[in-house]
């Protein structure tokens, strides 16, 4: 909508004065949304059948394909990482070549990703048809807070269920590995769980679960808001469920660098 | 009672209300009419607190609703039963939970009481026997009853009605008139109802005021409003679609 009043020459400034509007007002409402959320957490009373509903959708309905993807990217490593180490006659790393990229980036990654496209994409496509359809509206009204019913509980669901889904992930993947290197490729299974002893600490493992718990907040935050503030029916709906999936995805992706270069 | 003065609402540069000015008297069913897209459910979602005036005032029992944030809009709420035009009930839960949701929410109560209070709720709707279904198992008749139920359930001071006759055939459009008239009889409750069910209305209203270009137009009984000499209001009452209004 351009005003009638504002000089031709002047028309651009203008539009680029209503883009940057809209995007501060976006982050400060993307902010807010988050801050509100961390309040209904902590004010009383506690809803536990809220939270375990929503550890359930998120967490245990996603078990399937966190195993799937976390068996094929432990083989696909193995395979990969015993094909480059045995050009130096260093197959007897395998296992902790294979334990750290899963443990310190592929495990926490692929298991947001892999949620994301999931649990996230519903539930932005959950809440978005309850905003449609005047749910959200129904709770307002009859004075109980949507943060406290549907934001809050999706939000430490996430906190709860992404170390928890990241840790599975990075299990079934070493075993993955372990079946191509070991049981396909002929390694000793001493050498490749020996090494990996060795090599890996705490501190790789905190990383990962450092990463895995800050994805579960990025991805339940994004997912909830995108869905929270649904407008213009069923196409706002998908609009939303496509944006909180890419959002989460690059975020994921972005805060993972950032993260990789503070952690140690 | 519910009072509102000079209340303007605005989205972007379009005006939608422009001044509105109305009373409510206690237990009274006041129903407002006006053409669609005329800014009726936004006057609703004004009085229940989801939208806020740009100027004006809204008096909910002398306290100045449309300022209230936080708890003290919530206080004011819990007087509150809202019926939607959708309806709006939880389609994750049975018409039974719906009915019970703000029992267990809202009130200390045993579960021997919630129970009682909501088979009492759905049979003052006559849905006695339907509340294991869902939602989307039920008749949009029936769910508009179920969402008066929901509504009525805590009791409420005050209700809500945004077009709760909206969709359905026109013996069901007298069937939730009806009916609404004898809760309304029975409980005492005063009654906001937004519709353009012309001349059903007429029958259950105490008062009715006709929204028009942002503001109301004529309130009065509605045998006042049926000889209105206002051409916007018999334009509106007859269904003309060619007066001059």
């Amino acid at each position: 909508m351009t005003d009638p009043a504002v000089a031709p020459a002047l028309r651009p400034f203008e539009g680029l004065g209503r883009w940057a509007i809209w995007i501060i007002e976006s982050l400060g409402r993307f902010g807010s949304f988050l801050l509100q959320a961390l309040s209904a957490m902590v004010a009383p009373p506690f809803k536990l059948w809220p939270l375990l509903g929503r550890i359930h959708y998120i967490g245990f309905r996603s078990l399937l394909i966190i195993l799937l993807t976390g068996a094929f990217t432990g083989m696909v490593l193995g395979l990969q990482i015993f094909l480059t180490l045995s050009r130096f006659g260093s197959e007897a790393f395998l296992g902790p070549a294979v334990a750290l990229s899963l443990i310190r980036e592929l495990g926490p990654v692929l298991a947001a990703l892999m949620v994301t496209g999931r649990a996230g994409s519903a539930l932005t496509a959950e809440l978005g048809i309850m905003r449609i359809t005047e749910q959200i509206d129904a709770l307002t009204v009859m004075a109980l807070s949507p943060m406290r019913y549907l934001v809050a509980p999706s939000i430490i669901a996430g906190v709860i269920t992404f170390p928890l889904m990241t840790a599975l992930f990075d299990v079934v993947g070493i075993f993955g590995g372990y079946l191509v290197g070991v049981e396909l490729l002929g390694l000793s299974e001493g050498t490749y769980f020996g090494e990996m002893q060795t090599f890996v600490d705490l501190t790789d493992v905190m990383t990962g679960f450092w990463k895995s718990l800050s994805f579960g907040i990025i991805v339940t935050w994004v997912c909830t808001y995108k869905g929270y503030y649904v407008s213009r029916g069923a196409e706002g709906v998908a609009q939303a469920t496509t944006q909180a999936v890419v959002l989460s995805s690059v975020l994921i992706l972005v805060w993972d660098y950032f993260l990789g270069t503070v952690l140690p | 009672m519910i009072r509102v003065k000079g209340l303007r609402k605005s989205f972007g540069r379009q005006t939608v209300l422009n001044g509105v000015d109305l009373e409510v008297p206690d237990g009274s069913i006041t129903v407002i009419i006006g053409r669609s897209g005329g800014g009726k459910s936004v006057f609703l979602k004004h009085l229940i607190g989801l939208l806020r005036p740009d100027s004006g005032r809204i008096e909910v029992g002398g306290v100045d609703f449309g300022r209230l944030r936080g708890r003290a809009l919530d206080e004011v709420r819990k007087r509150y039963g809202v019926v939607f035009q959708s309806g709006a009930l939880f389609d994750s839960m049975s018409c039974r939970d719906n009915v019970a949701f703000p029992l267990r929410e809202k009130l200390r109560l045993s579960r021997a009481d919630i129970a009682t209070r909501v088979d009492r709720g759905l049979e003052q709707v006559g849905l006695t026997g339907i509340g294991d279904k869902y939602p989307e198992e039920v008749s949009g008749g029936m769910r508009k009853r179920v969402a008066i139920a929901r509504a009525l359930v805590t009791e409420p001071e005050i209700v809500f009605f945004d077009e709760p006759t909206t969709g359905l055939d026109p013996v069901l459009v007298n069937t939730i008139h009806r009916l609404i008239l004898e809760l309304h009889r029975r409980l005492r409750f005063t009654a906001v109802m937004v519709s353009h069910e012309i001349p059903e209305i007429f029958e259950i209203a105490d008062r009715v005021g006709m929204l028009h270009d942002g503001r109301i137009v004529e309130l009065g009984p509605p045998a006042a409003i049926q000889a209105s000499s206002n051409p916007v209001v018999q334009q509106f009452i007859r269904g003309d679609p060619d007066a001059g209004a």
